[in-house]
């Protein structure tokens, strides 16, 4: 066989195979500068008692899993059962950031598909939700005993994820 | 008859012009606004700058820009505040460092081994026929 037909061939090789590699990333799942950083202050209402104010500092000392969820968030109800199963676990506390959502919307939502959160965030104009960086509901954060966030996940938990990545990794965090 | 239609016109083009003009207060903020939203993408639509883009995010960013600038912040410092939270990928013009430096290097990498393929392959070419000529 002649040696030059091999060219277009391997050339065909090596085209799939990047090509195959690039099917299997998410362009969606970008590299969060948050990852290692101290995660962001906050002072804000709690979803279900406006008058009562949840700060950072609040969960100094533990490991948290940061969850943003909105009652407008299609996906949000899809990850509900694997979030919910995680809550009860209670590996750690899964606190909600209710993200550009109004509050009785938000309240009924809760009340219709039930609620895993220790306790909710109310980020009414979505600001908290700029300073970690938010761009596609639902995201989940976990944050180490000092307060530094360590694991971040755009888009939906799945029971897989769970299992493999968050709980692991917060059982290794609570050792620490 | 005439005067009528010509006031319809006059109201008409009145209230257009109203409609069009949005309320900006400040162009010269408004312009640098606008400069730094061209240089930022939008996480939503990704392939869209923050200024072409209508989506929830990106008109909030945009806000925020406008009062970052109005709290007195220079550009390189908004554009700070958004890789501090969304990473390089915000700008249309990342960074050259260690992880980009393919991304930069890489158009003129492949375009330096197509330019020697190609003067290899002529040179072969014109091989045969200098040999067949002597």
């Amino acid at each position: 066989m002649n040696r030059r037909a091999l060219l277009p061939l391997a050339l065909f090789g090596v085209t799939a195979a990047l090509l195959g590699v690039g099917l299997t990333l998410d362009p969606r799942e970008l590299p969060s500068p948050l990852i290692g950083r101290s995660a962001p202050a906050f002072d804000l209402p709690a979803l279900d008692a406006p008058q009562k104010r949840i700060a950072v500092g609040d969960f100094a000392g533990q490991v948290w899993i940061l969850n943003v969820w909105a009652s407008w968030c299609i996906s949000c109800r899809e990850e509900h059962a694997a979030l919910t199963a995680l809550a009860r676990t209670g590996a750690a506390p899964v606190i909600g950031l209710n993200y550009k959502d109004e509050r009785s919307q938000a309240l009924a939502w809760l009340g219709r598909f039930g609620d895993p959160y220790a306790l909710s965030l109310h980020d009414r104009d979505g600001r908290l939700g700029m300073d970690y960086g938010v761009y596609g509901v639902p995201e989940t954060f976990i944050i180490d005993k000092k307060g530094v966030i360590r694991y971040k996940r755009v888009g939906i938990l799945t029971p897989e994820i769970v299992r493999d990545r968050i709980l692991p990794l917060v059982k290794e965090l609570q050792r620490a | 008859m005439r005067s009528f239609v010509f006031i319809i016109y006059v109201v008409l083009t009145l209230s257009s012009a109203f409609a069009a003009s949005p309320v900006v207060e400040d162009p010269v903020l408004e312009k640098r606004v606008m400069a730094l939203a061209e240089e930022l993408r939008c996480l939503v639509c990704q392939n869209q700058t923050l200024a072409d883009s209508h989506a929830a995010l990106a008109v909030d960013l945009k806000n925020r820009i406008r009062e970052l600038l109005r709290e007195g912040k220079t550009e390189r410092e908004v554009l700070d505040f958004m890789v501090q939270r969304y990473g390089d990928f915000v700008l249309y013009r990342p960074p050259l460092r260690g992880a980009t430096a393919l991304l930069w290097a890489g158009p003129f990498i492949l375009l330096a081994l197509g330019v020697g393929g190609l003067i290899l392959w002529l040179r072969r070419r014109q091989t045969p026929d200098a040999e067949g000529a002597s």
